[in-house]
């Protein structure tokens, strides 16, 4: 029994660590500034621990497989040295992966979510509700229009409340289901939740971040390739939370400028 | 001299009788008739963007418009719930289903007008769930997720109301359930007119209910046979 | 002194309102067991639609025509069924049967006690979980079902009320109510552990010489003190806002379901805080026992002492005060100061610490051991092998930046599942296995209980591994389908997950029916069928009303007494007044 134990434990660990090694299911190609810095601890981070996995498994394993041994007259043997070089590796070789894990790790955090965002970065508002993500640049007098929640009306349109009656800054917002961005330039988003929580995450950008109702929290990135990529809900939010999402459309700066123009004439 | 007193009494009696009688059946074949207009400038419509479902938007060739405000030529106003609010006698309930779509992520009628305790048969005619939610204040208020090739749901109301429908995964999509005591009842076009047939000579209030323009009530009364012309002009603001 | 008590008269009294420590800890065993069906089959429901999502469960229409027309599971009724799995596993599995129920049993007769220190408090915090759990299963027959918001019920989803969506009415309150409940049974029984411990030991029980599984106990209910205190008024807080129009965790300006919600003033954060203020040391509420249970049982069946056993209390006691210090790592994108994510993922990988020693010091109790493999036995080993899975998944977790990109992902779930569905689980079957005979008097089947071990293994490895897989391509939790456009190449993998999970639950029935046949048919029990040392093995199977026959025992060794020449054979029990040989 204790050999056929010790067989699966090894089987099972050398499955699971040549998936994970061949890279069968791996984040997409990261298209972002910032992104690199998470890959990296990511990879740093699934050595070290895949190390330490094969070996505690096949510790394990072996030891099982010796503990098996069911001859006569065998006495028990105590761990050399006791449990004390036990402790000092996990001392020091954790502590010494913990050390050097939070030293790069938080500046690859400080560079997303502390540092400030770029002075020139197109500011783009975002609003989550269930259930959808909605979009909103501020038009040709650069200026957001104040949002009424007791004014929303979505069957019309007016996803984020804005009093274009009264309010002549909220007449050029541009409002779009879609985050619509120039490539490699810095973006700034602003995001507010309309309901309840909401999450903003998009893979491809190695970016997350929660929707606090009540709170607008700024979001800053730049984007390094076209393409179309999704954007989808992380936090539960209700019945719809696995249909909500929306599309990152990251162009050329010309195009961008196009499809601002087309929108403006819409709005 | 006796026969003219007789004459006068006769008539006096069936147009007595006629007064009490229900509109449908001998002596109602009134009509009202009209067109409903706005003046000064309505909000533009927007187009929707259904990027978020792709399976919707594939369904369009160009993307529809929202619905809140339906304009026609000759600023005519489509989707205005014209009825007989007053004056009219009780109706029977109708047993054949009205039937609501959700087609290509938007309801289909945008006003769909029952009667109370009429049957009201939901159908999701799309590939996506679409869960239906009724904003019912007066009656009671119920959500349904209908997945694709779920059954029909089946609903009804009890009392009048003017309910706000929406889609719980679709934020775009918005319409309306007019459920409405009367028989008679008509929704315009975008050309803004609408007929109200089979109808007993007597005074009745008409209303037509649009929902931004609001509810406009109009007293009006139907001879023995023949039109009678009601329209409504509604005020209308960019925003 | 113990409110001493005579043996009860009567049915009621034995087995319904007793006051007896071991029948209390069956009696949560029993509602455990419940519960851990009842969740399981939830799972099976989620994992088939995760798997298939338009293939009608046949027979769900009938039993829920609303949820699931036509057997058909909507999207609300696959949330309801997560929200009540994780509630029901989390609650009334992993908090009740490791601690409540085997710590009931146990504790006193390790001690040395006739009783735990106060039994009416004991069998009151039975009848209020009781309680709870009837709260719990009464939401799956209000008019709009459970609660849809998970077992974490962030607010504002779950304090507004019914406009949030389907479930978030009466279901959502109920929910609460239920979890207020269980913390008040909670909190007598964590009083009872403690006040146990520190008074009633026999005489020679210094703590020093306290078995392994007693002092996680011990250790589990000082956490649990503290952090069920923390839910408790969170949950009133919660219930408060959903029905006295209160705002502790709703702000102003809200708009659901095109209504302005009527609060203001409230902070969505705050339930976040109290939350996982409570919900961190919970985990280690679940896992603590079966460390313990592990260290109790791997030197009886490997023949030698535990490693290091002072470093392995040491690291209980450490792991226990470090778990107040992690909580917002469940929180880094949370919106909290992003400050805040350093400061608690310091602590949260300096945890891992203790947590590598334990799992070292098990590793090296098995060096030259000499292996009995009985289904324990086996359980605990599958205990090390799935726990340090688990754990160095956690890893990833816990570093912010990584975090950014793998939370609220299925590496979460995975993560998760390994050490608390799984390692957790493994911990309680150990128990079962090696503490059977002593409760019921009879062995349980051997050959039954290595198929099921072999069985369980391989498939829980196939239900859990691969959600790391998925969480690494970015495969979202929560969802009850995969339509977004990058999540649907995985939908392969989900339906190996499902085959595997049906396979693995189906391999539990192997569990019970070995018990159910045991119970009434196994062979009879020694007092120490595993040649252990503990006080349990030094009185009968099962023990007497007072636990020791009205003679309680005096200790003169410690647990540990493995591998040694001893009049019995190669260990000494604690209750022996051999002396031990020279070191």
């Amino acid at each position: 029994m204790g050999k056929v134990f010790a067989v699966i434990v090894v089987a099972i660990a050398a499955v699971s660590t040549t998936i994970f090694a061949l890279h069968l299911w791996w984040p997409p190609p990261d298209i972002s500034v910032h992104g690199a810095g998470i890959d990296h601890e990511l990879g740093q981070t699934m050595i070290a621990t895949g190390v330490l996995f094969v070996a505690a498994q096949v510790a394990l394993a072996l030891f099982v497989w010796q503990g098996s041994d069911a001859r006569e007259g065998r006495t028990v043997k105590r761990f050399p040295g006791g449990a004390t070089p036990l402790v000092a590796f996990a001392v020091v070789l954790v502590g010494i992966e913990i050390l050097a894990l939070t030293f790069v790790g938080s500046k690859v955090w400080a560079n997303i979510y502390i540092a400030p965002p770029d002075s020139g970065a197109l500011h783009i508002d975002v609003q989550a509700e269930q259930f959808a993500f909605y979009f909103r640049h501020p038009g040709a007098d650069a200026r957001f229009g104040g949002l009424h929640p007791d004014l929303i009306d979505d069957g019309s349109g007016n996803f984020f409340g804005l009093d274009p009656a009264n309010d002549t800054t909220a007449r050029d917002d541009i409002v779009s289901s879609s985050l619509v961005i120039p490539v490699n330039r810095p973006i700034l988003l602003t995001l507010h939740a309309k309901d309840v929580g909401h999450s903003f995450y998009v893979p491809d950008l190695r970016l997350q971040q929660d929707f606090v109702p009540g709170l607008v929290i700024p979001l800053h990135f730049t984007a390094t390739r076209t393409g179309k990529y999704e954007i989808v809900c992380t936090q539960l939010c209700g019945l719809g939370h696995h249909t909500m999402r929306a599309f990152l459309e990251v162009m050329t700066p010309d195009q961008y400028d196009q499809w601002l123009k087309t929108q403006a004439a819409q709005q | 001299m006796h026969t003219r007193h007789l004459w006068s009494l006769a008539l006096a009696a069936v147009a007595a009788a006629a007064a009490r009688a229900p509109s449908s059946g001998a002596g109602a074949a009134g009509t009202i008739t009209g067109k409903v207009t706005f003046t000064g400038t309505p909000p533009r419509m927007r187009p929707i963007d259904m990027a978020k479902e792709p399976s919707c938007a594939t369904q369009h060739q160009t993307p529809v418009m929202t619905e809140t405000v339906v304009t026609g030529p000759e600023n005519a106003v489509g989707n205005v719930v014209v009825y007989i609010s007053a004056g009219d006698a009780a109706a029977g309930t109708p047993t054949e289903p009205a039937r609501y779509d959700q087609k290509g992520c938007q309801y289909i009628p945008h006003v769909a007008v029952i009667q109370v305790s009429q049957p009201l048969d939901i159908y999701n005619d799309d590939q996506t769930s679409h869960n239906i939610h009724p904003l019912a204040l007066v009656n009671p208020e119920w959500n349904k997720s209908q997945p694709p090739g779920a059954p029909p749901i089946h609903a009804s109301y009890a009392k009048p109301e003017f309910i706000a429908v929406k889609c719980n995964v679709h934020p775009w999509m918005h319409g309306y359930f007019a459920v409405l005591t009367t028989s008679h009842h008509a929704v315009t076009g975008s050309d803004g007119g609408f007929t109200l047939p089979g109808l007993a000579p007597g005074k009745y209030t008409v209303t037509a209910w649009h929902e931004k323009f609001g509810t406009q009530s109009q007293e009006v009364t139907v001879a023995a046979t023949g039109a009678v012309t009601a329209n409504f002009v509604f005020k209308a603001q960019p925003y | 002194m113990p409110d001493t008590h005579g043996a009860p008269q009567g049915f009621l009294r034995q087995y319904v309102f007793s006051l007896d420590h071991k029948v209390i800890g069956k009696q949560y065993l029993g509602l455990a067991l419940v519960a851990v069906c009842t969740g399981m089959v939830l799972s099976w429901l989620m994992r088939w639609h995760l798997g298939w999502p338009s293939a009608a469960v046949p027979g769900l229409g009938a039993v829920s025509p609303t949820g699931a027309p036509s057997g058909m599971i909507t999207p609300e009724y696959y949330l309801s069924l997560m929200t009540m799995h994780g509630t029901i596993m989390v609650f009334f599995v992993l908090t009740t049967a490791p601690f409540a129920g085997f710590g009931n049993f146990l504790l006193p007769i390790h001690v040395g006690a006739e009783d735990m220190a106060f039994p009416r408090f004991n069998m009151m915090s039975f009848w209020v979980t009781f309680l709870a759990f009837a709260v719990l299963v009464s939401a799956f027959f209000v008019h709009d079902g459970p609660p849809i918001s998970g077992w974490t019920a962030y607010a504002p989803l779950s304090a507004v009320g019914k406009d949030a969506g389907p479930g978030q009415g009466m279901g959502q309150t109920l929910w609460a109510v239920s979890i207020g409940l269980f913390c008040v049974g909670q909190l007598l029984g964590a009083l009872n552990f403690i006040a146990t411990t520190l008074d009633l030991r026999t005489k020679g029980m210094s703590l020093a010489r306290l078995p392994y599984a007693t002092w996680a106990w011990f250790i589990t209910s000082v956490i649990g003190l503290i952090a069920f205190s923390v839910l408790l008024p969170a949950c009133i807080l919660l219930i408060l806002d959903r029905v006295a129009g209160t705002s502790f965790f709703v702000p102003a300006g809200l708009v659901i379901s095109d209504r302005l919600q009527p609060h203001a003033g409230g902070s969505p954060l705050l339930w976040q805080h109290l939350f996982w203020f409570f919900g961190h040391p919970e985990v280690y509420i679940a896992i603590l026992p079966g460390f313990g249970i592990v260290s109790h049982i791997l030197p009886a069946v490997a023949r030698k002492p535990l490693l290091g056993p002072k470093v392995f209390i040491a690291c209980l006691v450490t792991i226990g005060f470090l778990s107040y210090t992690v909580w917002g790592h469940h929180m880094f994108l949370s919106g909290m100061n992003p400050f805040s994510a350093t400061l608690f993922s310091v602590p949260t990988l300096i945890i891992t610490i203790p947590a590598t020693v334990a799992t070292l010091l098990w590793i090296g109790t098995l060096y030259g051991s000499k292996l009995r493999f009985n289904t324990a036995a086996l359980f605990c080993l599958g205990f090390i092998s799935v726990f340090v899975s688990g754990g160095l998944s956690g890893f990833f977790l816990a570093q912010p930046s990584v975090d950014v990109y793998l939370h609220g992902t299925y590496f979460v779930v995975g993560h998760f599942h390994f050490v608390m569905g799984v390692a957790a689980m493994f911990g309680i079957f150990a128990a079962t296995y090696f503490w059977f005979p002593k409760m019921f008097g009879r062995m349980m089947n051997e050959t039954l209980g290595k198929w099921h071990f072999i069985l369980t293994f391989i498939g829980v490895y196939c239900v859990f591994m691969p959600m790391h897989f998925l969480g690494l391509a970015g495969d979202v939790r929560r969802y009850s389908a995969f339509t977004d456009d990058y999540m649907k190449g995985s939908l392969p993998l989900h339906r190996f997950i499902t085959v595997a999970a049906l396979f693995t639950g189906a391999a539990q029935l192997l569990f019970l029916y070995n018990l159910v046949r045991s119970r009434f048919r196994g062979p009879l029990a020694p007092a120490n069928p595993w040649d252990a040392t503990s006080l349990e093995w030094s009185t009968a199977s099962p023990p007497p009303h007072d636990n020791f026959g009205g003679q309680p025992p005096t200790v003169f060794h410690g647990p540990n007494e493995y591998g040694v020449a001893g009049r019995s054979g190669d260990y000494i029990m604690q209750a022996s007044p051999e002396p031990e040989p020279a070191a």
